[in-house]
This record gives structure tokens, sequence and C-alpha cells, in this order.
């Protein structure tokens, strides 16, 4: 495809910052209507800031956005919407007590003279887009009881209904079916014949090889290509992707790696994921590696009882056990990092002492009653075990950074005790200085004789720290390899469906 | 055999439009459930007792809920945008004192001014309500804990200057003929009520404003980033639910003809019960006037089946609360049931 | 320093200085206010409120609501009525009572934490259903033969003093549910929920388990309250403490608990308790009626959490002038 007309959106010199983590590090970006541009790069390459700045919902700290051409600075999602740029986020927002025609037109009802909904004109309207779409979805249906895939194409009418120049799809195959995938692409090609521009953000090659004719990379936040699609081979996407120089950052010391401490056999959960196998032993850090939505935290949850598997069995020294809760979890020595810590690893408005015993209420009281000075006591020793920077342990997490955050959730669960300790994305959204830092309490962790599960999107850490690495795509296991056969390449070829 | 890609077509269309029928017919069970809860009791009730099926009988029940069905739309307003009115009771009670003593001072004055009166300070406190919910960002639930005393009080100052009582031969009959009079044969109240609940229903339905109320209560989030202007919006409905309890308390007034300052107190639990029981989601979003119409009306059948019947009206309060907590719970288990065969049904298409 | 500063201007020292100001206005108001049958006065009318308002204040924080605390103060008391009027002796009467205000909080809890229903619809349903039977139990008759060693319980007090002992039934309660929430571990666990309950079961706390004992609590001490209640007033009657729940409520907000839950101490709470009973004792001596004594209650617990907001607002427009001013 040729250019020889303007972009339709043109990003000079973008960065954003977000507490001490630059997200964008001044990033040049166009977008030509009639092309669909598809963006990859690892967790953490900074795709899903970029996609908020053109939605409207961050301002970057530096650069300058051209949108048709003009210069402009954009303050809120409407404005972006009022400028033609929709943006189907992978959770899609909607108002799920209505139905579908009703999420495309909310606050602009179609009226008919006297002001009054014109409910007809709306069924019709929305049953033409949803057939333009050639989609069998009902324009009557309640959201509510729609698939992720269903709402996508909701939002899609919405764009369409709206008149969109710029179509922005973020990661939109992360939970949909083959079939699924195939429909929302004949779409996305429909739209490119009628000369919208597509941002097609993604994880998986093969798709973006199927319809996407221009692809740009990000690696740590910065540009690194731009070409057409057909100029390249997964093997270069690959490199460009993660191409780093590996230093020396991870001390990982050799352990003894002792006997099976827990095996999982053919665990299924119908729907997430299936016929999961492996074996974890003392003093190994099993690197469980993947893309986002491969079904990692799912197995991770169903190990600490949040979920149940419906499949398959779990075996802790050889016994056969039911964990119904993250209560028998914990009297079965597992320890779970949580993926996100605000949400499910720690009270904000709680003392980092608080914080670090809240899973070990009894240890530290007598009676039922909570020791204040014992409690302390173990909040200091973690604290200072694991280096969290603070103005002492009565202090509120949430006014630690996000490092010192994350650190005072290790503590949390290294003070249960546990045999088997899973660290889900333990260093997301924390600086380079505090990685290193929890790398080597990782390390030292597994050197006591820990038995440890490393889920990490980021494939430097997995390659680094683990000493087998266990690739998931799709809830499948895809490859497993051992530390010396594990390459970045490899690891990344499993994780984006190709086997072998 | 080849299928063509019209047949293709055509088939797809079937499939839509019986999918449309499903889908408008889900959003119609609870209306329909209560109909059929009001069938069963008719039919119940006119095998015990023949009288219970006399047209003065439904002219009675239809009246003793009149008043509480203007209540109740506008309770249903508030509570659509996720918001509840706990201070309906108090309005009710204070416009109603309030107009019943201004016409008992000023016996020749224009009845229509007394309406306006009374409305206007319904008016006033629901606005008052508005602005703290909306402006003053207090939760809706504690500024109408507050309000509900606030305004009760409000009505014992004004009595304590006065007489705590009003009585019917206090007021002039031009005022009491409101609630006596008849139409066409049918008491004005009910026609008011009526009117009120047609009106209100009509406009969720067809002003595109209305229709906002409902993505407030849906997704707060998303009707602020697409622009919905919740503020204004969720303080509308507040000076509404309060204007709409002033028109009550006039008619209450009018009604019951001695008033004293203790009138409506605890109507809120019964407002509260008509719409949870009508199938408006306390959580805001869903819900229909015609619903909360059919709760009461469901409810007010069943008080007036308990009269027929002899029992005790001492069962009343605990059939409304056995009746709150049925609502919920079957609520629960429906949605959660049509969602796991809604599904399925579809994953098979 | 800054320790001393957050606690200087933390809601609780706010209520300390209110209650002191509401001590000194009533002693000015009226020369009767100071006098030991007035504290007496004061406090015995209070203190089933009191009582019901120390389980709810770790509902509340929990993230959760029991509106139906009335009605079973008014079911226990009627059940206490039939059973003592029928013959049976008091102990059981009581007794059987409390068992109710237990198993009417085991069916709240039950319908909120297995069937995850919001207790604020569930607890106006009992609320409603409660109160009912109770009309079902006693119709609208009223038990009011009482023994003078049952009634003393409620409107009796220390030997030797003015002090009730329905106080000291609330000064225990009130210092073991301070332990529980302030320094036992379910406390600890209360909070955490209250602010975040999905960490507080990632962290293996049985939420579930907790907010049905909380519920079964509240419907127990409810219970207690009817107890007291229907000995203060030598009758038990099915419309005893209608309205109460709200009154209960307010109180605890007042006291400083956050409705969304988390947030809230019970010592914030039992100053509000005193200052509102100061409140309706001082305008019950100036012969003001009770029931415009609500509004005072009703814009002091709008102006508590609205007075904090406008308070908040206000900061943040003054620290984005000084922003502004300091960066131009």
């Amino acid at each position: 495809m040729t250019q020889p007309q303007d972009p339709i959106v043109a990003l000079n010199e973008i960065a954003k910052q977000f507490g001490g983590v630059q997200a964008l590090k001044g990033v040049d970006f166009s977008l030509f209507p009639g092309e669909v541009h598809a963006l990859v790069g690892e967790n953490g390459a900074g795709k899903s800031t970029l996609v908020k700045i053109l939605a409207g919902i961050y301002r970057p700290d530096a650069g300058v956005m051209k949108v048709g051409g003009e210069v402009v600075e954009l303050r809120s999602p409407t404005q972006a919407q009022n400028l033609g740029i929709a943006v189907v986020q992978q959770e899609p927002m909607m108002f799920p007590d209505l139905d579908v025609s009703e999420n495309v037109f909310m606050g602009r009802h179609p009226r008919d003279p006297f002001g009054r909904v014109d409910w007809k004109r709306m069924y019709r309207e929305v049953d033409q887009l949803l057939a333009s779409l050639d989609v069998s979805l009902s324009s009557h249906a309640p959201v509510q009881g729609l698939s992720v895939a269903e709402q996508q194409l909701v939002e899609i009418s919405k764009a369409l209904s709206l008149q969109a120049r710029v179509l922005v799809l973020d990661e939109p195959t992360a939970a949909l079916s083959a079939h699924e995938v195939d429909e929302l692409f004949a779409i996305v090609r429909q739209l490119r014949e009628r000369g919208v521009a597509i941002l097609f953000v993604s994880h998986r090659l093969e798709e973006v090889f199927m319809i996407a004719d221009r692809l740009t990379v990000f690696r740590d936040g910065a540009h690194i290509i731009t070409a057409p699609v057909s100029e390249m081979s997964t093997e270069e996407i690959i490199r460009h992707m993660v191409g780093r120089e590996l230093s020396n950052l991870f001390p990982k010391g050799t352990t003894e790696i002792g006997a099976v401490v827990l095996e999982v056999r053919h665990l299924t959960r119908p729907g997430v994921f299936s016929d999961v196998s492996f074996a974890l032993h003392q003093g190994e850090i099993l690197g469980l590696a993947g893309l986002v939505g491969a079904g990692r935290t799912e197995v991770a949850q169903v190990l600490f009882g949040i979920d149940h598997a419906e499949g398959g069995e779990i075996l802790l020294k050889g016994k056969k056990v039911h964990i119904r809760s993250p209560q028998q979890a914990m009297e079965y020595g597992i320890a779970y990092v949580p993926e996100d810590r605000h949400l499910h690893g720690l009270v904000m408005n709680f003392s980092i002492a608080a914080n670090v015993t809240l899973a070990i209420l009894n240890q530290v009281s007598r009676l039922g009653l909570v020791d204040p000075r014992r409690e302390r006591r173990i909040a200091g020793e973690y604290s200072s075990q694991l280096s969290v920077r603070s103005e002492g342990v009565e202090q509120l997490v949430n006014a630690l950074s996000g490092g010192n955050q994350q650190k005072v959730v290790l503590g949390k669960w290294l003070a249960t005790n546990p045999s088997v300790l899973i660290l889900d994305e333990p260093t997301r959204g924390i600086d380079v200085g505090a990685k290193a830092e929890v790398h080597r309490i990782i390390s030292d962790l597994a050197a006591k004789g820990l038995a440890i599960i490393l889920i990490s999107s980021e494939l430097p850490e997995v390659l680094a720290m683990a000493d087998r690495v266990v690739v998931l795509h799709e809830g499948r296991i895809t490859g497993t390899f051992s530390r010396s056969e594990a390459t970045q390449e490899r690891v990344m070829f499993a994780a984006t469906g190709q086997e072998g | 055999m080849t299928t063509t890609s019209q047949d293709v077509e055509r088939a797809r269309q079937h499939e839509q439009v019986s999918q449309s029928r499903l889908y408008r017919l889900i959003n119609r069970v609870r209306e329909l459930g209560l109909l059929v809860v009001l069938l069963l009791i008719i039919l119940f009730m006119g095998i015990q007792a023949p009288r219970f099926l006399s047209i003065d009988n439904f002219e009675q029940i239809l009246l003793s809920i009149a008043i509480l069905v203007i209540v109740a739309v506008g309770e249903t307003l508030v509570v659509l945008t996720r918001n509840v009115d706990l201070s309906v009771g108090s309005m009710v009670g204070v416009t109603a004192f309030v107009t019943a003593y201004f016409f008992k001072q000023l016996p020749d004055v224009n009845l229509l001014l007394g309406i306006l009166l009374g409305c206007g300070l319904g008016l006033a406190l629901g606005i008052i309500n508005g602005l703290i919910v909306s402006y003053g960002r207090v939760p809706a639930i504690v500024a109408t804990l507050g309000t509900l005393y606030a305004y009760r009080g409000l009505v014992f100052v004004f009595a304590a200057n006065t007489t705590t009582q009003v009585n019917a031969s206090d007021v002039p009959s031009s005022y009491l003929a409101l609630a006596t009079t008849q139409i066409f044969g049918i008491p004005a109240l009910i026609l008011i009520a009526a009117a009120i609940a047609i009106i209100v229903g009509y406009y969720l339905h067809a002003s595109p404003t209305g229709r906002q109320l409902y993505a407030i209560g849906s997704n707060p989030e998303a009707a602020s980033i697409i622009g919905i202007r919740k503020d204004w919006l969720v303080f509308a409905t507040f000076a509404a639910s309060g204007l709409l309890c002033g028109l009550a308390g006039v008619l209450w007034g009018a009604r019951f003809a001695t008033v004293d300052a203790t009138d409506a107190t605890g109507l809120e639990l019964q407002v509260i019960a008509a719409v949870v029981v009508g199938g408006v989601n306390i959580f805001g979003g869903s819900g229909t006037i015609l619903g909360a119409v059919l709760g009461a009306v469901v409810l007010g059948t069943l008080q007036n089946a308990l009269n027929i019947l002899n029992i005790s009206q001492f069962w009343l309060q605990a059939i409304y609360g056995a009746a709150i907590l049925i609502a919920v719970i079957l609520d629960a288990f429906i949605t959660r049931w049509l969602q796991r065969t809604i599904l399925s049904r579809r994953k098979k298409a | 320093m800054n320790r001393l500063k957050s606690l200087l201007i933390s809601w609780e020292a706010l209520l300390v200085v209110l209650l002191l100001i509401s001590i000194f206005i009533g002693s000015v108001a009226s020369p009767y206010f100071l006098s030991g049958f007035n504290f007496y006065a004061l406090t015995s009318n209070t203190m089933e409120i009191a009582i019901m308002a120390l389980p709810m204040t770790l509902i509340i924080i929990a993230g959760e609501i029991d509106l139906s605390v009335g009605s079973m103060l008014g079911l226990s008391s009627v059940v206490l009525g039939l059973l003592w009027e029928s013959g049976h002796p008091m102990w059981l009467a009581i007794a059987v009572a409390l068992l109710v205000g237990l198993a009417g909080g085991y069916l709240n809890g039950v319908l909120v934490t297995k069937l995850a229903l919001p207790s604020l619809v569930i607890t106006i349903g009992t609320l409603a259903l409660y109160r009912g039977l109770a009309f079902v139990v006693l119709g609208d008759q009223a038990v009011s033969d009482f023994p003078t060693s049952f009634t003393n319980l409620g409107f009796g007090s220390l030997p030797g003093t003015e002090i009730p002992w329905s106080l000291l039934i609330f000064a225990v309660l009130a210092v073991v549910f301070g332990i529980v929430l302030h320094i036992s571990r379910w406390g600890r666990q209360i909070y955490a929920m209250g602010n975040n309950k999905e960490a507080a079961r990632f962290s293996g706390i049985n939420v579930s388990r907790v907010k049905l004992v909380l519920f079964m609590l509240s419907g127990l001490i409810a219970a207690l309250a009817g107890v007291i209640f229907t000995a203060r007033l030598s009758s038990a009657r099915p419309d005893n403490a209608i309205g109460f729940e709200l009154y209960v409520v307010t109180v605890v907000l007042l006291g400083g608990v956050n409705i969304f839950g988390g947030r809230g101490s019970l010592l914030g709470v039992v100053l509000a308790i005193f200052i509102v009973a100061i409140v309706q004792n001082v305008l019950g001596l100036k012969n003001i009626s009770g029931d415009i004594q609500s509004l005072a209650i009703g814009l002091l617990l709008i102006m508590s959490v609205l007075g904090p907001n406008v308070a908040r607002r206000i900061q943040v427009v003054i620290a984005r002038r000084r922003l502004v001013a300091g960066s131009s």
C-alpha cells in the first residue's frame, strides 16, 4: 500500500513518565487512513500508554500530536471521540443493564421530530451496523450476558456510528476464540476498505501477519522499527522485540535442587486452561512464561485456592490435596504474591506492619489480641531483610514507592513461612534498582530451599532467574526448557503459539 | 442441495428477530411475574371471599395505594441512578401538615394556592437533598437519613408554635374534596396517581434524558466519561422526588383530614418495598415505573386480602418484609439462571 | 510531631471538643443539668441505642449495614413478654429472647454472605419481617406486669449512685468491643475487609464467616437491648423502638465511621453517643419537644460528612492557587 496521503494521526517525540518509570521515551508514530497498523512489543514496552494517550485518557509529558494534520492537545476521552478516534479497550466499558443499541447510542439517541427517542430508527440503524459487520448479534441483546467478543463488537459498532476515522484495538483477540478472531478480522478488513485507520495492538504475531499492513515494534518505551509486514519475518520481529543485552543484573547463584515439593497433573479449568502438568522441586525456581491471558495467573489462583479446577490433580509432597480456600492453601504451605498489589496484595490504608502481618495474625497475637511489639518486630525484620525504604514500619503503604510496596507484599508472604512461593509478576511497575534487589531476594530464597514458581511476562527476568521455564499459550503448555536450553527467541516462539 | 447466500441471510435475520423477541420478553419478566402473582391472589380470593371481586373493592385497593404510588414514582427516579431517598416519609409528612395548616389558617384562600404551596415546599426539600448529594458529595443514604430527621424535626418546630393537629373541621371542604371527587366515576386520587405514573413512565422510556438516568445507574463512571451531566441529573431526580412528595403530602392532608406532625412516619419503608418488589434494582440501572406501580398494587392487594379474610392486620408488616426478601432472593437466582441459560443458548448457536 | 498533629486534628479530637462544649452549654442552659439525677436520666434513656451501636460499628466498618436492629429489639421484647406472661421463669424468657436475636442475626448473615445479597436491602426486608412477627406474636396488647427484680435492671442503678445498671452493661460491652475492634486480630480482619475485600480474601481471611458472626452478634445485642428496654419501660409492646435503627446508624456515622467501610473508631462512636445523649437531654430540660431534637440530630449527621467534604474542597482550591502562584 502506498501512502501518498498525509497521516491521519501523527505523534512526534511523545514522552510519558509514571512515578520515575519512563513509559514512553520520545516516540514517533504515524497512522494512515485505510491501513491496518500493528503495534507489537512485550509487556511494559509502552503500547498501552500510547493507546491511552490516543484515547485522551493520558496527556503526554512532551511531544506533539496531530490529528488530521492539525495539532491537538487531548484533554478528555470525549474530545478524542469528537476528533474521530475510537478505542476498543481490552475490557470494554459498557452499561450492563441496557441493551446493545442503547450502549451504542447512549448520549446521542436518534430523535423523532418531537424530541423523543426514536426507538425504531435506533434499532434499525444498529441492525444495519451489525449487518454491515456481518454479525449475528441482536440489537436488542442485553449487554450483561454478552461475551467479551460481542462487547467488542458493540464498541466497534459505536465507533462506526461515530464516523470514526481511527479505530484502536487494544489486544482485541486476547479473550476470543479462533472463530471469533476470524469474524473480527473480516470486520477489520471491511473498515480498512472504508478508509478507516486501524491500530492493532497485539502480542500475537501470527495474527499480525494475517491482518496488518505495517507494523511498529516498541521496546522499553522506545520506538524500534516501523516497516511493512511483508518485509518482516517472525524471527526478525521477535529479535526487535527482545533484542537487548542480557546483562548481569540478576545474580542467580547455583542451588541444589531437592525433592519434588509440588506436582500438578493434567490440571484443567474449561475455557481457561487445560492439561497443565509440571513438577516443582525444593530450591528450584520454575519460570512460568507466556503472554498476557495465557492462563498463568489462573493456574496460580487454583493452586492458591481462589478458584477450583475441574480436572486434574494437585499433589503436595506426593499426597493428593484439595485446595478449597486461601486458608487451606496457606495451611499446606503455599503462598501467593498476586499480580496486582493494589487490588489483591495490600490494604493501602494500612501500615507496613499491618500489611506484613495480615496473613499471620494468629502468630502475632496472644489470646486473640495483637501484640504490637511482636508485630513491629516481625515487620521490622522483614522490612530490613528486604531493604524496604520507609519512615518506619508504622508508615502507611500508600506512601511508598511501587518497588517498596512490592517488597512489603513479599515480606507478608515470606512471613507465612511457605514451602511453595508463587510470584505473579513480582517486578511489574517497579524501577530497575528495586527489580535487581527483588531478584537477589528471590535467588536467596531459592538457595534456602524454597520452591518458587515465577510467573513473568518479562523474558530477561524469566531467563535469568529460572532453572526451568514452562511456557503457556492460551491455556496450554507449548514449551518446556531447561535453563541452558532457554533463549529469548525460543520462549517467545512458544509464547506466541508456535510450537517447536 | 446448496444454500444460497440469500438463504443464509434470511436465516440470520430470522435468528435476529427471534432473539430480539426473546430479549424483549426477558426484560418484561418482572412485570409479568407480578401480574401472575396478582392473578393468583385474585383467583385465590375469588374462591375464598367473592366480595373481593367487586368493583368497589378494587377501587378501595387503588385508593389505598394512590398516594404511595405517587411517592414511589419519585423514589424510582432516584433509585435508578444508584441512589436512595430515605426522607420521603418526612417530606410527605411536612408538606401534609403545612398544607393542612395553611388551609386551616386561610380557609377562604384559593385552593390552587394551597396546592402550589405544598408542592413548592416539597420541591424545596428535594432540592436541598439534591444539593447535599450531588454537590456536597455526601452519600445519598447518609444525606437522606439526615434529612429524614431534619425535615421531621422541622414539622415539630413549626407545629410547636401552633397546634399539633389539624382536624377535618378546620379545613375548607374544597380541600377535602380533592380526595373524594370523582371524574367519570373514578376517584380523582386514582386518576392523579395514574396520570403521574403514566407521564413519568413515558418520560423514562421516550426521553433521551430519561435514558441517561439508566446509564448513570448502570455505570456511573462510563456515563461521566461519555459526557452525561451526572451531577445535574442526580440533583434533578432528588428535586423531582421532593416535588412528588409535596403533591403526595397535599393529597394526604386532603384524604386523611386529621393531620398531625407524625403523619407519614415510616412511609419510606413501604415505598422501598413497593419499588424493590416491583423489580427496580437497588443498585440502579434497571427497573420501570410500571414495575413499581405493580409492586405497590401487589402489596396493596395483599393488605386488602388480609382485611377481607379477617386475618389480623398484624401480619401485614411481616408480609411486607417477607415480600422484599423473596423478591430480592428470587431476583438474584433468576438473574444467575438467566445468564447461564442465555450464555449456553448462544454458545450452541 | 506529625503523629501528635494528626491526633489533634482527628475526628475523635473534634468529638471530644464537641462533647466538652455540649457539657458546658448544658450546665449553662439548665441548673438541673449537672445533677446526679439528670446524669441518670440522660444515660439511661440512650443505653439501648448505645449498646446496639457497638456491633453496628463493626458491621459498617466491615462494609455492610444492619437496619433490622430496631425491629429485633421489638421482637425480642415481645417474646420476653409473652413467655413471662404465660408463666415461664424470667431467666428462660430472657434466654429465649436472646436466642431469637441470635437466630435473626443468623438469617441476615446467611442471606448476605451465602447468597451474596446486598445487606442494605436484606436488612430493610428483615426490618419489616421481624417487626411484623412482633405484631403477630403480641398483637396490640402489651405485657406490663414485670417483677421489680427485673425492672431494676432497666431503671435501677448501682446502689448508692445514680449510675444505671444499663450504663454499666454498656461500659463493659464498649470495652469488649473496643478491644475486639482495635486490638484483637478479628478487628484487624474487619478493617482489612472493609478497606479491600479482595485483598483480605487473598490474605486467607474468611470474610464470609466474619460477617456472619458480626450479623449474629448484632442480632444478639439487639435482643439484649430489647431485654433492657422492656425492663426500663416495664412494658413489652410490638411497637417498641420503632425507628431506632436509623438512630443507631446516625450515632455510628457521627462517630466518624465511614459509611463505605474501612474507617472509624469505637471511641468516636462512644463520644458521639454521649454528645447526642446530652443534646437530647438539654433540649428536653428546656422543654423542647422530643421530635425537634430530630432536627438537631439530622443536621449533625449531614454536617458530619458535608463538613469534611467542603473543607477538603477548600483545601484543594487553596493548594491549587498556591501552586499556580508559586510557579508564576
